[in-house]
Formats: C-alpha cells, sequence, structure tokens
C-alpha cells in the first residue's frame, strides 16, 4: 500500500508553496510548539525512541538513542549542543536541499525540539556552501522565526532559551562526516577526528555535542504531534517511518518523493518515475543509496524492499536513499571509475590509505575502464580495496572501496571482456 | 584531494590588494558573522569571512571574486589567527577561488549522477563556446570548471554559474544560458525543463496533487 497524501511530512517538498513562516504554519509547523516541549525532555526522547527513527544520513543509528548519549546536566558548566549535518554531498543525495529550500521551518522547528530534548544550548546548522540560494532561503527563515519569538530567549514562551545559527561550508564532502564537521565549524580544515572521545562527550569546543541529519531532525516535530504509533505504523520492524527518496539517472522521469519505509524498489519506481528509461528489461543496475554504496544488478533490486535491511541483505545499503539507476546503455565501468575519481578528489588527505588509495585505485579503474590492464589486476584492485577499508579514521576509505567491490563482485565479465578485447586488438595490430 | 595552489605573491598582488579593507556595509556583516560564536571562538568565523572577501574582490573587480594572499593576511589579523590557518582553509576548500577567476564561474557536474543523464553533452557544448577546462576565456567572460557531485541529482544534469543554479540541462540549453549571460541578460534559474517547477515527477505529478493549486492543510484528514 502506497503511503497517502495525509501521511506526507513533507508537504511542500516541491516547492508549489511559500516557504515562509505563514504558509508554514497554515501547514501546521510550529503549532504550539511549547505543549511539545512541556512534555519534557525524557518525553520527548522516548516518543522518538518508540516511533523507531533511525538516522536519515546514512548509517540508520536511532536517533532517539543518539540523544539519550547527551549528559542530562552539566557538571563542568560545559554548554552541549546540536549539530545539523545539511553537508548534503553524496553524489545521487538531493533530499536536505529540498527540506531547506521548500520546508525550512520543519528544520528549524525540529531542531529547537531536538535541542531542547537534548538539553543544548544552541544549534549550528551547517549547510554546504554550494547551496547558495538554499542558504539564504534558511537565513532567512530563522530570522523569521526570531522575529515571532520562537526562537531565542524563551523560545515559544517554553521557558527555554535557545539559538540557532547556520554556517555555510565551502565545498568539501568531507565535511558530512561528523567530526570533520565539528573541526570545520571551528575554523579548522575538515579532517575527521579519532574517535573516541565521541562527539557526545567532547565535540564542539570540546562540549557535549549531538550531529544529526536535517531530515532526521525535520522529522521529529511531526512525530510528536502525531504520535510514535503513527510513525512506526509504516516500514517494516526496525525499518520505521517514512523517507525522502531521490531517484536519479536512467528512469523517465526522475524525482524526490517522500514514501513508506521498505517500499519495493519495482514500485517505488513505477508509481513516481515512471519506469526505466527503455523499460524494465533495459534496467542494468542500480546503487540504491548514494555513491557510497556498491551497485546491486537487475535482477536483485527489482522485487526488493528499499530499507536499511532489505538492501543490507543483497550487500548494499539504504544510505541516504540516493537511488542512481542504469540502463543498459551505461558504460558501467566508466560510471564506477567516475565515482572512484570524485572519491581521489574528496580524500582528505589525511591517512595514508585512503589519500594514496583513492589516487591508485581510480588510475587502476580508468584503465579498467579501457581494458589497458592485466587480468591479474582486478584481483589485486579487489585486494587494494580491502587494504583501505578499515584503515582510515573515517568511513571516507571504505565508501571508496565498497562502489569497486562490487563492481568487481556483479560486472567481473565485464572488465574481463574489455581487457580481453584490447589485448586481442594489440594481437591484431602486431600481425 | 584536490590539486589545488595559491596565486604567488608578488609586488603587484601586495600593491593591487596590499590596502584591501573591508565595505563599511561589509565591515558590519564581519561584526554579525563573528557574534554568532561563542566569545574567544572567533576563529569560527574564518570561512563566512573568506567568502565575504572573495565576494568582495569580486564586486571590486566585476568577476566571481577570488582569495589574493594579502586579502587572507587581513582575515587572519581580523580573526587573530596565524596566516598559515587561513591558507590552511583556504586551500582546502574548494568554493574558495585561490586563482583569478573570470566574470562567470561555469562550474559543470560531472559525477555519475550528472554524467548518466548528459553532462558530457553539456561539458562539451561548454568547449564549443570556446570554454576551456580550468582556463578562463580571453575577454574574461567565463571560468570553466568540472565540479563534484552538487546535490542537485533528480534534475541532472546541472550547471552552477556564480550563484545559481541551472538545472535539466542539454547542450541546446546550456549554450542559450551562456549566450544570455555574455548579453548581459539574466536566464532563467533553476530547472530549465518546460512545466517543471523543482523536483517533482515532471508532466505526472504523482502525490502532492492537492499542494499545487493552494497551500493544502492536511491536518484535517489526519
Amino acid at each position: 500500500m502506497a503511503l497517502a497524501d495525509k501521511d506526507r511530512i513533507f508537504t511542500n517538498v516541491y516547492g508549489f508553496q511559500p516557504w515562509n513562516l505563514k504558509a508554514a504554519q497554515a501547514r501546521g509547523d510550529w503549532d504550539n510548539t511549547r505543549d511539545l516541549l512541556a512534555r519534557g525532555q525524557d518525553a520527548i526522547i522516548e516518543e522518538i525512541k518508540a516511533s523507531g527513527l533511525r538516522g536519515r544520513g546514512g548509517a540508520g543509528f536511532p536517533t532517539g538513542m543518539k540523544w539519550s548519549f547527551m549528559p542530562k546536566e552539566s557538571k563542568d558548566g560545559r554548554p552541549s549542543f546540536l549539530v545539523i549535518n545539511a553537508d548534503e554531498s553524496e553524489p545521487g543525495s538531493c533530499k536536505d536541499r529540498e527540506i531547506i529550500r521548500h520546508d525550512p521551518h520543519k528544520l528549524i522547528e525540529g531542531a529547537l525540539v531536538a535541542g531542547y530534548a537534548m538539553r543544548a544550548r544552541a544549534a549550528y546548522i551547517y549547510i554546504r556552501g554550494e547551496y547558495i540560494r538554499e542558504a539564504e532561503t534558511l537565513f532567512a527563515a530563522v530570522r523569521e522565526a526570531y522575529d515571532a519569538g520562537l526562537l531565542g530567549k524563551n523560545a515559544c514562551g517554553s521557558g527555554y532559551d535557545f539559538d540557532v545559527f547556520v554556517h555555510r561550508g565551502a565545498g568539501a564532502y568531507i565535511c558530512g562526516e561528523e567530526t570533520a564537521m565539528i573541526e570545520s565549524l571551528e575554523g579548522k580544515k575538515g579532517q575527521p577526528r579519532l574517535k573516541p572521545p565521541f562527539p557526545a562527550g567532547a565535540g564542539l569546543y570540546g562540549c557535549p555535542t549531538t550531529v544529526n541529519n536535517v531530515e532526521s531532525i525535520a522529522v521529529a516535530p511531526t512525530i510528536l504531534r502525531r504520535g510514535a504509533a503513527w510513525f512506526s505504523s509504516f516500514g517494516r520492524d526496525n525499518n520505521k517511518g517514512t523517507k525522502l527518496f531521490q531517484i536519479s539517472g536512467h528512469v523517465n522521469r526522475p524525482c524526490v518523493v517522500e514514501e513508506e519505509m521498505s517500499i519495493p524498489f519495482s514500485e517505488l519506481i513505477e508509481k513516481h518515475c515512471g519506469g526505466i528509461r527503455g523499460g524494465k528489461d533495459n534496467l542494468l543496475a542500480v546503487i540504491p543509496g548514494g555513491s557510497s554504496v556498491p551497485l546491486v544488478p537487475a535482477e536483485q533490486i527489482w522485487d526488493a524492499p528499499m530499507d536499511f535491511d532489505g538492501l543490507r541483505a543483497l550487500g548494499s545499503g539504504l544510505g541516504t536513499a540516493a537511488v542512481i539507476v542504469m540502463d543498459k546503455s551505461t558504460d558501467i565501468v566508466r560510471a564506477i571509475s567516475r565515482l572512484s575519481y570524485f572519491y581521489k578528489h574528496e580524500s582528505c588527505g589525511q591517512c595514508t590509505p585512503c589519500r594514496e588509495g583513492t589516487g591508485w585505485m581510480w588510475r587502476v579503474m580508468e584503465r579498467l575502464r579501457t581494458g589497458d590492464a592485466d587480468l591479474a589486476e582486478i584481483d589485486m584492485l579487489q585486494e587494494v580495496t580491502k587494504q583501505v577499508e578499515g584503515h582510515t579514521i573515517c568511513a571516507l576509505g571504505d565508501a571508496a572501496a565498497w562502489p569497486i567491490q562490487g563492481l568487481i563482485r556483479h560486472f567481473r565479465p565485464e572488465i574481463e571482456r574489455r581487457i580481453a578485447v584490447r589485448a586481442g586488438d594489440v594481437r591484431e595490430a602486431a600481425e | 584531494m584536490a590539486d589545488r595552489h595559491p596565486e604567488p605573491d608578488s609586488p603587484e598582488l601586495r600593491a593591487r590588494w596590499g590596502n584591501f579593507a573591508w565595505t563599511a556595509e561589509n565591515a558590519e556583516k564581519a561584526k554579525e558573522i563573528i557574534a554568532r560564536y561563542p566569545a574567544g571562538r572567533q576563529r569560527s568565523a574564518v570561512m563566512p569571512l573568506l567568502d565575504l572577501a572573495q565576494r568582495q574582490v569580486g564586486a571590486e573587480e566585476n568577476t566571481q571574486g577570488w582569495l589574493p594572499l594579502p586579502v587572507m593576511e587581513y582575515v587572519a589579523a581580523q580573526l587573530d589567527m596565524p596566516i598559515i590557518r587561513v591558507l590552511e582553509v583556504a586551500t582546502f576548500y574548494t568554493m574558495y577561488n585561490i586563482q583569478p577567476v573570470g566574470r562567470f564561474h561555469v562550474q559543470v557536474c560531472g559525477t555519475t549522477p550528472c554524467m548518466l543523464r548528459g553532462s558530457d553533452d553539456i561539458m562539451a557544448a561548454c568547449k564549443a563556446k570556446g570554454l576551456k577546462k580550468g582556463h578562463t576565456t580571453p575577454d574574461g567572460l567565463f571560468t570553466l570548471t568540472e565540479v563534484e557531485c552538487m546535490g542537485n541529482c533528480a534534475s541532472a544534469p546541472m550547471v552552477q554559474i556564480n550563484d545559481d543554479n541551472y538545472e535539466d540541462l542539454t547542450a541546446e540549453r546550456v549554450t542559450h544560458i551562456l549566450d544570455e549571460l555574455a548579453a548581459g541578460r539574466q536566464p532563467k534559474t533553476g530547472t530549465q525543463e518546460p512545466g517543471r517547477h523543482t523536483v517533482e515527477p515532471a508532466g505526472a505529478l504523482s502525490n502532492l496533487t492537492a499542494m499545487v493549486s493552494e497551500n493544502h492543510d492536511y491536518r484535517g484528514e489526519w
């Protein structure tokens, strides 16, 4: 059963209506937020836990549990901070942009509710630098909220003081990693920190900090209003709720759409995207969760439920639910090689396996693309991806390795074919 | 890592930018920016201040703007930071231009989602207009860069030119946009697909149809 419009949280995701406070309030945002806060911190966290909401930024960590890691009182006078990750840069991902430019008040209200629940003094929304117009909207929306007394001293008349600040990035994918984001907020290069200490213990300015994705925060007020039972009525066990899917690539109508978790891939594509370009039989492979997850071949993805566990069972992942569809016209090796170039470009340079490995893997991928390689190099590449994976401070090394591993797992014959063709050409030329 | 090198220091650079200072308006803005961060943590303001400085340089020379070394030193002095820490930030983040750029910085997204939708054609169309990757056209009008995923994947392929995105491109559409800009006119921003509003399924809206004509409140149906 497909999601009904009345159960969609982001009703203005397409921006048919204005984003401003007045219009947002008419859609139900900032509706008696004071009463939501009056439930108390622990009750809010319990409700989010009960809803089954898992982090929407890719890792899928239970959001309520994350909030509960924050200290209940400050023993040494350090304040706590909420950092909202709007550094959406994962290739394929384009959902936070729509929330920010069309429904920013859902995010800002969520910031207050979440910040209050975790006893934070302020929230910093870190928005990627390339979202220039989107950041302008967000700055203006925050201004509106202050002017209406919804933020700042005695926010919403709750007696709680809470500030929201917007911080623009400047073009670095790595700042989407939570500790790199904190470094960047402190005015440094965005190079991830070693954990522990975890941000909940020592994060921004050495203070307890929680970093949450935009979507995780923006859905919180609606969950509180409609109840955990409503939210958890969607999706399979352990994969609850609604989710913004972003479908790009070779479908007839690429789009962003909020759907029920666990919706089968085929239904998502047929219902909202007008099907695969050239029909179902023309589907080659899908990257179901943004560039960092391994691709899934057509025959495995078609009936798969689009959720954390369903895609993990296929050796891939839901990630940010950025679904990149590739039909049979795709040069699959080039498509993955281009991702390898992306990771080479975005490696922060801190850990040697990633700094050197991403460049190395990309160069080999480029040779595999043209077939200018030796058969043994496929295994060598596979082995190198294993040497990079798990040997770096953050997950960028893993993210660079996985797409290549997925390609080798599912399309090895294609790589071998290219090598054979090229070798054959050479021999013919020599004769 | 991205391969980036700042414009070398030179007497000419010093002569041109050594006296850089905020305009009255930007001095106010800088003050407001620094106040967003806790006292003693003014260093956090380095990124927004570098952006502000780049924009001021751009306004002065009618380009997208860039960061000459003396300008970085000015920001470092204001935030009480060693210049090397500012230079680190400026070289690390790719949106800071550390070499001069043209009036319009044409940034073609070439990452896989755009590639699948035809970013090769977009790049070729730019080249056909005389733009060259990593270079500024002789008339100083266009600088061409291939950039990594810009987060417009559901309306790919796209380019970002200075502060605006142009989405759902074809070779003809991007050529038209470049022509308009060169002629001093502002083309329509956002999606270039006729009839498409933003990122909805184009031509066959599959959900939220009530929102098209009115600011529908769904709470009555809960």
